[in-house]
């Protein structure tokens, strides 16, 4: 009898605890006070089978994974800050799949396919918006760019469509076409959009909390042990925690990591703006992106539109950025569109991006026996959040690195086999 | 922003200059026998340290010429800036030069 009950317990629990309609009704009988928290605060067990190193968007997805999908639910995330405060809560939001490479457009590709069912799969709404992307052209270059890197994408079955001036005008009315780099036509993926940042960390995080896993913030870790060439925990602010295995997703504290474990990795570390500005009326439907005179700009539902462009180029852990970086940003985005001119920016800050030689990721084995990395995703790796950790999890879980992380393992810096995305991804994210 | 004070011009703006990375990696002399490893090493792999930085300069915009710097990847701060061939700076707070 115990059996059907306690099942029965559960499902009225978990039914209880979901995000719904009626959910939503019950709270507001009770003015919303009642709500209960997303996810526990507990305090580290000695010991896991899995420590995820760092509680932004692909740390928490790793661990969501591992529980939901591998059958491993011994597994802490520890976190320096708080959840997504890193490059998670940093970047411009934007989503899509229209790489070059085929490597690329395997892992770009699987996270699109996640992204498009998120929300319902966490019960927790990511705002996962396919408003569609469009890249201009401005150039020759730029556009035998678009056409090689459009090609491309349709032969790995990727949607992509080449648009003309025409085209573009019809879909954003107040573009100038005739700027300083006249706009001759641009590369559009209507699957790209956006979504919500902190909601992926805060929907990953609830549902790995779910599923048992233990998410510790406000953690530092200050050591990693090995003994015989094996990972065997780490050291925190809050004492040591034992590992059977350990995966660092720390983004641009990836070479620290590395550097406590007695390795280097290929990586440089750079700080990347962004920008927003205070909030108006819809006007761009759309994320606008220019690799030629180096800008994007999407707005968000709040109204504020939200811009970027390239990072910084001198090696940085300060989360600041440099002035003359801005004015790069900003004269490019009113060349194209002039009547953002009159608008006043609200926020500025910056994330630090682990940015490698061929602006690929690296989901990696590393000298170290039981000790996995997933980083160097540089200035575009939030489009990839649930893909990377989807493979990163089961490559964990495996011991071994799945069909599409295996390409971007660390060797390739030794064997040459590069995936150099740079030229075709270089500013697009 | 940074100013910057090139050893041959003095303070200028850091929109003159561009920075190149770490500095004192040394061509290797024994090519011919190195292993993918010890090439993998030399060209991709970076110390990318949190703290002091011994890094490359080049004052694009001005004389042309490249430089040393060792500044603080957190804070920002230049401590020093020295011609290519002079002796390295010292790390603040550190008894050797390495």
């Amino acid at each position: 009898m115990a059996g059907p009950s306690c099942r029965q317990s559960r499902y009225i629990d978990d039914f209880m605890k979901a995000y719904s309609l009626f959910s939503l009704a019950r709270n507001a009988m009770s003015y919303h006070r009642n709500w209960q928290r997303a996810w526990r605060s507990p305090d580290p067990k000695s010991k896991y089978d899995v420590v995820i190193i760092g509680g932004g968007g692909h740390g928490l997805a790793t661990a969501y994974y591992l529980a939901t999908q591998c059958g491993i639910n011994n597994v802490a995330v520890i976190e320096k800050g708080w959840l997504g405060g890193g490059n998670t809560g940093r970047n411009t939001t934007i989503v899509r799949s229209n790489y070059l490479l085929d490597a690329s457009a395997g892992m770009y590709e699987h996270a699109m396919k996640l992204w498009e069912g998120l929300s319902q799969e966490l019960n927790y709404n990511v705002m996962f918006s396919q408003r569609g992307l469009l890249h201009l052209a401005h150039s020759v270059h730029d556009m035998q760019e678009i056409g090689r890197r459009g090609n491309a994408i349709h032969l790995n079955g990727i949607d992509s469509e080449f648009l003309t001036p025409e085209q573009v005008k019809e879909m954003l009315p107040i573009i100038n076409l005739n700027c300083r780099y006249p706009v001759m036509g641009g590369l559009l993926q209507k699957r790209g959009g956006t979504a919500r940042h902190d909601a992926v960390a805060w929907g990953y995080a609830r549902g790995a909390d779910a599923a048992g896993v233990d998410i510790i913030q406000n953690c530092e870790v200050r050591g990693v042990r090995v003994e015989s060439n094996t990972v065997v925990g780490v050291e925190t602010s809050r004492g040591f925690i034992g590992a059977g295995k350990v995966g660092s997703v720390a983004a641009g504290h990836s070479s620290v990591i590395a550097e406590m474990a007695g390795f280097k990795m290929p990586l440089e570390c750079y700080p990347l703006q962004a920008l927003v500005s205070e909030p108006i009326k819809p006007i761009i439907d759309c994320v606008v992106m220019s690799n030629g005179i180096h800008v994007y700009v999407s707005q968000s539902d709040k109204g504020e539109l939200v811009v970027g462009s390239g990072s910084d180029a001198y090696n940085s852990y300060s989360q600041r950025g440099s002035f003359d970086l801005i004015e790069h940003t900003v004269g490019p985005l009113c060349e194209l569109f002039p009547l953002f001119s009159r608008l006043r920016m609200l926020r500025q800050w910056a994330g630090i991006v682990d940015v490698t030689v061929d602006r690929s990721p690296i989901l990696s084995k590393t000298p170290v026996k039981n000790l996995y990395f997933n980083c160097g995703w540089g200035t575009g790796g939030f489009k990839a959040t649930p893909g990377s950790g989807h493979a990163f999890a089961h490559s964990i879980a495996a011991g071994e690195m799945n069909e599409i992380a295996a390409p971007f393992s660390i060797d390739r810096f030794n064997s040459g086999a590069l995936i150099d995305e740079g030229a075709a991804a270089a500013v697009a994210h | 922003m940074f100013i910057i004070n090139c050893p041959y011009c003095g303070d200028r703006d850091q929109t003159e200059f561009s920075c190149h990375g770490e500095a004192h990696i040394p061509r290797p002399t024994n090519t011919a026998t190195m292993t993918d490893e010890e090439w993998g090493d030399y060209v991709f792999f970076r110390s990318n340290p949190k703290g002091y930085h011994r890094e490359r300069w080049l004052h694009d915009h001005g004389c042309r010429r490249w430089f040393n710097a060792l500044r603080h990847t957190v804070t920002d701060e230049f401590v020093a800036t020295y011609k290519v061939q002079d002796p390295r700076p010292q790390i603040p707070g550190d008894g050797d030069q390495s």
